[in-house]
């Protein structure tokens, strides 16, 4: 339904997209930035390759020879014509690793451990990526587990808090008592009363991911239109059939909310846990290269981490857009 | 056309003996019925007419089972009504269909919550109100009209023993109407079931009615049980009607002279 394309910035409005700009038959020109994409590549490989480096930096040839292929593929598409969108991003992106390089690795304008060089983050992926990978597997399994099972929880209590006045009753005070709790302040607590460190954290994982979504779900499933309730209701539907198939449904826009917010805690949550608790993953990993003065590992892993997080969110969104399409618009992240 | 279904429901009859009901609204109650005491025949197209807030959508909520009455009793063939049930399909007075169910989904909705597999009578329920082409669309695409039109189809595929009307055509354009309620006419007559409309256009009422029951103002009594003898295809402008019509508006407190 919806178009991933964002428009370039520099669009008119009688030119919604490249494409269209160029379909055969219109005389418009040709958008010319696709074509600035590679160049601006090619620059910082050349910048990289022939200015020599202000240190003994590793892999310096090595990442020139990344910029060139990254230049190429960026000419490919330009050719291809599946650049138009996104190249004002492809040049800025370009020009800015040519910038870092002149800064850092060139002039080292920056003190140095603190502040590393493209070609050092370079460095950290071909040396360490089997040590990266699996910090990030291991993030990504806490992840699934604990919020998986927060989610359907919190889910599952929602519905329970909406429709049943004696599980309310029961319920309700616990979520109040426990549900605002920063999840990490039961960290400690966690770690004495429950003997594995994984299952401590997984727990806790629960617990963030858990409270919004069971809020989120409850206030959904309470302003469900009673009117939803009497049109199934006259049609012979059983209680089953009013929960599954009227207030869930009912209530996803708001239950997709709570996810997002239980995603969010459930990140912070996971980089305490892995840091204090577990001693893997990424959040342990950038507490091992910070206590070894690792700062480039520090900088890869905080890259693996915003991409795992990111793409973590997109895919959320994603199931969103399928399970919500019936709804008119929705946010685009 | 959903007159090709092979399911004719045998119509069901109903007896209301001294109905009571009230709400508390702000902490004050407030009565609606009084005293509500109707038979209604098998197969009989009985319309509702009353003054706006005089309590003809909450006589339907009894009948249909959604809520119990203060008082008195509501037999279905000699049973009493203790809940909702199929065989009293509601048209509610808004088409609240689940905007998360295309409009296919929406007139399935029996379907699915007796677990039948009927694709054909969805479709021509569908066909029938005039939605044909709009199967896939979401109701957020739909128009007032063609929202109310998807509920009536939805309540329709459910074979009802009675069918309850609450203003049923009211957001449809004065064409639209007339084509839907020689549709509902004839739906009536082909399956037999039992009907009862409210609705605030006594021409409606007079054109489809076996028996017309005037409501006075809230608390909801009724003022007059008036039978049609009219044979079933009558003309807008047959003079028995017209004076109905005068007896009717008169009835509701309006003059009858234009
Ligand atoms: N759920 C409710 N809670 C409180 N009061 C209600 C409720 N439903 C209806 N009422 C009250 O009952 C009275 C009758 O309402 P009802 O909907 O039956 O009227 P109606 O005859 O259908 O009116 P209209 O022709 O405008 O649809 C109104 O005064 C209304 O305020
Ligand atoms: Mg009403």
């Amino acid at each position: 339904m919806s178009s991933p394309n964002t428009p370039s910035p520099n669009q008119t409005a009688d030119t919604p997209s490249g494409q269209t700009a160029t379909k055969p038959g219109t005389s418009s020109r040709r958008p010319l930035l696709p074509w600035v994409a590679g160049p601006a590549w090619f620059l910082a490989a050349l910048v990289t390759w022939r200015w020599p480096d202000a240190d003994d930096f590793p892999d310096t040839n090595q990442l020139a020879t990344q910029f060139c292929a990254i230049g190429l593929a960026l000419t490919v598409a330009a050719v291809l014509r599946r650049l138009s969108a996104r190249a004002p991003w492809a040049i800025a992106l370009g020009l800015g690793f040519t910038a870092w390089e002149i800064i850092q690795a060139k002039l080292l304008w920056l003190p140095r451990p603190f502040f590393g060089t493209p070609q050092d983050l370079l460095d950290v992926f071909l040396t360490d990526w089997r040590r990266l990978g699996d910090s990030l597997l291991h993030s990504l399994g806490l992840l699934a587990v604990g919020y998986g099972i927060g989610a359907a929880l919190g889910v599952a209590i929602g519905v329970g808090l909406g429709r049943s006045l004696r599980f309310r009753y029961w319920v309700r005070p616990l979520i109040r008592l426990i549900g605002p709790l920063p999840p990490v302040a039961l960290l400690p607590l966690a770690f004495i009363i429950i003997p594995s460190s994984r299952l401590a954290s997984e727990a806790l994982l629960a617990l963030a991911a858990g409270f919004p979504t069971t809020i989120l779900t409850w206030s959904g499933v309470v302003a469900v239109d009673p009117a939803y309730y009497d049109v199934a209701r006259t049609m012979g539907a059983r209680n089953r059939f009013l929960v599954l198939r009227v207030a869930l449904p009912a209530a996803m826009p708001q239950i997709f909310v709570g996810l997002f917010m239980g995603l969010g805690v459930s990140f912070a949550t996971l980089v305490v846990a892995e840091m204090l608790g577990v001693k893997s993953g990424l959040g342990f990993y950038m507490q091992w290269a910070q206590g070894w003065a690792a700062y480039p590992n520090m900088y890869a892993a905080l890259l693996v981490m915003s991409l795992m997080c990111t793409g973590l969110v997109t895919l959320l969104f994603k199931l969103r857009d399928r399970v919500l399409s019936w709804q008119k618009d929705g946010l685009k992240w | 056309m959903v007159t090709t279904s092979t399911r004719i429901a045998h119509p069901l009859g109903l007896e209301l003996d001294h109905i009571d009901h009230g709400y508390t609204i702000g902490g004050v109650f407030t009565p609606v019925l009084d005293d509500i005491s109707l038979s209604i025949a098998p197969g009989e197209f009985v319309a509702l007419l009353g003054p706006s807030g005089c309590g003809k959508s909450t006589l339907l909520r009894l009948i249909a089972g959604l809520e119990p009455p203060h008082g008195g009793t509501i037999l279905a063939e000699d049973t009493p009504i203790s809940g909702p049930g199929p065989d009293r399909i509601v048209m509610f007075q808004d088409p609240t269909l689940y905007p998360w169910r295309t409009v296919r989904g929406n007139v399935a909705l029996g379907h699915d919550i007796a677990g039948r597999k009927d694709q054909a009578s969805v479709d021509a329920a569908i066909e029938l109100v005039g939605l044909k082409g709009f199967e896939r669309a979401w109701p957020h695409q739909l128009s007032g009209g063609m929202a109310q039109r998807a509920a009536l189809a939805r309540a329709l595929v459910n074979d009802p023993r009675v069918l309850i009307l609450d203003e049923p055509l009211g957001k449809l354009d004065s064409l639209t109407r007339l084509t839907m309620q020689t549709e509902l006419h004839r739906l009536w007559r082909d399956r037999g079931f039992t009907a009862i409309m409210v609705t605030h256009d006594v021409e409606e009422a007079l054109l489809l009615a076996t028996r017309i029951v005037v409501f006075s103002p809230r608390p909801a009594r009724i003022i007059a049980d008036l039978p049609i003898d009219l044979p079933p295809h009558r003309h807008r402008d047959d003079p028995r009607l017209l004076d109905l019509r005068k007896n009717i508006l008169t009835q509701l407190g309006h003059s009858a002279d234009w």
